[in-house]
């Protein structure tokens, strides 16, 4: 069953120096906040799991908390590169990181495998890239008709995080509108850390593609309105696209970077200080003038 | 280059659609001569009609003007790996003479000079769409003798390599120079039409591989009154919508 707590106490417990971390979501529900939390708490040596990793993942590779990173597409969506990955992958900085990459449908495959505790997923893919040279993937025969598809090994980390929009009061998950593969890593993983915008007495889905995690799926439940930010919420809030324009300047210098981490995550105590600053346009000041 | 891909379209199509130019084309396609064509976002929004350009893969708006949406292990099987897609819209870092795209790395895997995004949906993209329609700027960086990465394939290294793959391929490369298209035997990418005011010579010059040019080349008619209009009004309305502070 799924215990409400901090979000502080939930990294805490959850994500241990050292594990297999994949915080999801499709450019929509994000889980910027606890992002936030694992580079304030110091993580290290983190595998980091993630389809799209964005600015989130470029925050805390940059703040030195991973060691290894699978992944499918890792860029600023519409922007350009992920700078502090860049510099990770390039040169070492601020520690070496470690790849291991996939196609989208790769991944997809990947977690719905771990999802559904098989040892591997099967699709049309792969084929013929160079890919097949750099990751784990292989060709397999259906045994049915001879017919030629790819293999990927199942994924199933140790804990998912995952934003979404609401639970209710005994811990029942509810999100809607691009749920990407929040569901399959929800299920794929050993435990599941949910951060949401609003406790409600019953969940009320209001958008298109509804999905729910009973309870019993789920470990703990913080909640953090607006806590996808610059992501969003459908329904909660919009997604914060001139915050991802900034991002390129404030993630394209080393020290711009530490000290805009210093400012509004582990210089404060939690999120409220960086959201305060998202409200008067502070949060990409440093950049602003250019 | 968008409105000259905007024209590939035809009404009624299924796009799989990438962001940038390719949303650019598309949405431009379904504002003008194709109302009916279905857009398909990898972020699961099916048969959506965005009145702004997204900037990223999963903006509200994507998902909010959708007859449908689907996640995303759901989006790329039983939507693109089935065949239900005519045309993929893909971009890319550097293009080969046989429609090998690169979007991983530039130099070596291991020790990369420029470190790409990487593939994304495009692998599948590249392999189970109908058609795939190309877009990217035309210079010796981005349109070279020898990719340095295959990231989605176009007739394969050696021009022979769309065994097992259930799309067709790619149909036809746009660029700000003009428009290639691949030799029906050989698959080599051939220069079919320039843009008004562009040179063959110039062309051939961006081009990193001895550039086969069309016996029969064309130039690519003028942007219509029309499609300016409805391309200004769409860039004014995304622009003012990404722009606009919290």
């Amino acid at each position: 069953m799924a215990e409400f707590t901090s979000l502080r106490a939930a990294i805490d417990d959850l994500v241990p120096d050292g594990s297999v971390v994949a915080m999801e979501g499709f450019t929509h529900l994000i889980p910027a906040a606890a992002g936030h939390e694992v580079i304030r708490q110091h993580k290290r040596d983190l595998t980091l799991v993630r389809m799209t990793p964005d600015v989130i993942y470029d925050q805390i590779i940059g703040a030195g908390c991973a060691s290894k990173l699978v992944f499918s597409w890792g860029g600023n969506p519409g922007v350009g590169s992920l700078h502090r990955l860049r510099d990770a992958v390039e040169n070492g900085y601020p520690s070496p990181l470690q790849i291991e990459e996939h196609s989208h449908a790769g991944m997809a495959t990947r977690y719905a495998a771990g999802a559904a505790g098989l040892p591997f997923g099967i699709l049309r893919g792969y084929l013929g890239t160079d890919l097949v040279d750099h990751t784990t993937v292989a060709t397999i025969r259906s045994p049915f008709d001879g017919d030629e598809v790819s293999a990927v090994r199942a994924l199933n980390p140790d804990v998912a995080v995952i934003h979404a929009q609401q639970a209710d009061r005994r811990g029942n998950v509810g999100m809607w509108g691009i749920t990407g593969v929040q569901r399959e890593v929800a299920l794929a993983s050993g435990k599941v850390v949910v951060t949401v915008e609003e406790v409600v007495d019953e969940l009320d889905l209001r958008g298109p593609n509804g999905a729910v995690l009973p309870s019993w799926t789920v470990d703990a439940i913080a909640e953090v309105p607006r806590g996808s930010h610059p992501s969003y919420s459908m329904g909660y809030s919009e997604r914060d696209n001139s915050f991802y324009t900034r991002w390129d300047a404030i993630s394209r210098d080393r020290d711009t970077f530490a000290k805009w981490i210093d400012a509004y995550v582990t210089g404060p105590d939690d999120f409220s200080t960086y959201l305060a600053a998202v409200d008067d346009g502070s949060v990409t000041s440093m950049v602003d003038d250019d | 280059m968008s409105i000259v891909a905007a024209r590939q379209l035809e009404n009624g199509q299924v796009c799989f659609v990438g962001i940038g130019l390719p949303s650019e084309a598309a949405n431009l396609a379904r504002l003008s001569h194709a109302p009916d064509v279905v857009l398909i976002y990898e972020s699961g929004t099916i048969g959506t009609r965005p009145d702004v350009l997204p900037l990223s893969i999963g903006d509200g708006e994507l998902a909010e003007r959708a007859d449908l949406v689907v996640s995303v292990p759901e989006v790329f099987s039983y939507w693109l790996q089935a065949g239900r897609v005519d045309v993929g819209f893909l971009s890319a870092a550097q293009i080969d003479r046989f429609g090998n795209l690169n979007s991983t790395v530039i130099g070596p895997y291991d020790r990369p000079r420029v470190r790409l995004p990487g593939a994304g949906g495009a692998p599948e993209i590249a392999s189970s769409a109908g058609e795939v329609i190309v877009m990217l700027r035309q210079s010796p960086r981005t349109f070279v003798d020898s990719v340095d990465f295959v990231s989605s394939v176009g007739f394969g290294r050696n021009g022979d390599g769309r065994d097992g793959h259930r799309g067709g391929g790619p149909t036809v490369v746009i660029t700000d120079l003009g428009v290639l298209r691949p030799d029906p035997e050989t698959h080599q990418l051939e220069l079919v039409a320039v843009h008004p005011g562009i040179e063959v010579d110039s062309v051939v010059a961006a081009t990193g591989w001895d550039l086969r040019v069309a016996a029969d080349l064309g130039t690519v008619d003028r942007p219509t009154q029309e499609e300016l209009t409805i391309l200004r009004d769409l860039k004014e309305r995304t622009s003012l919508a990404h722009n606009s502070h919290r």
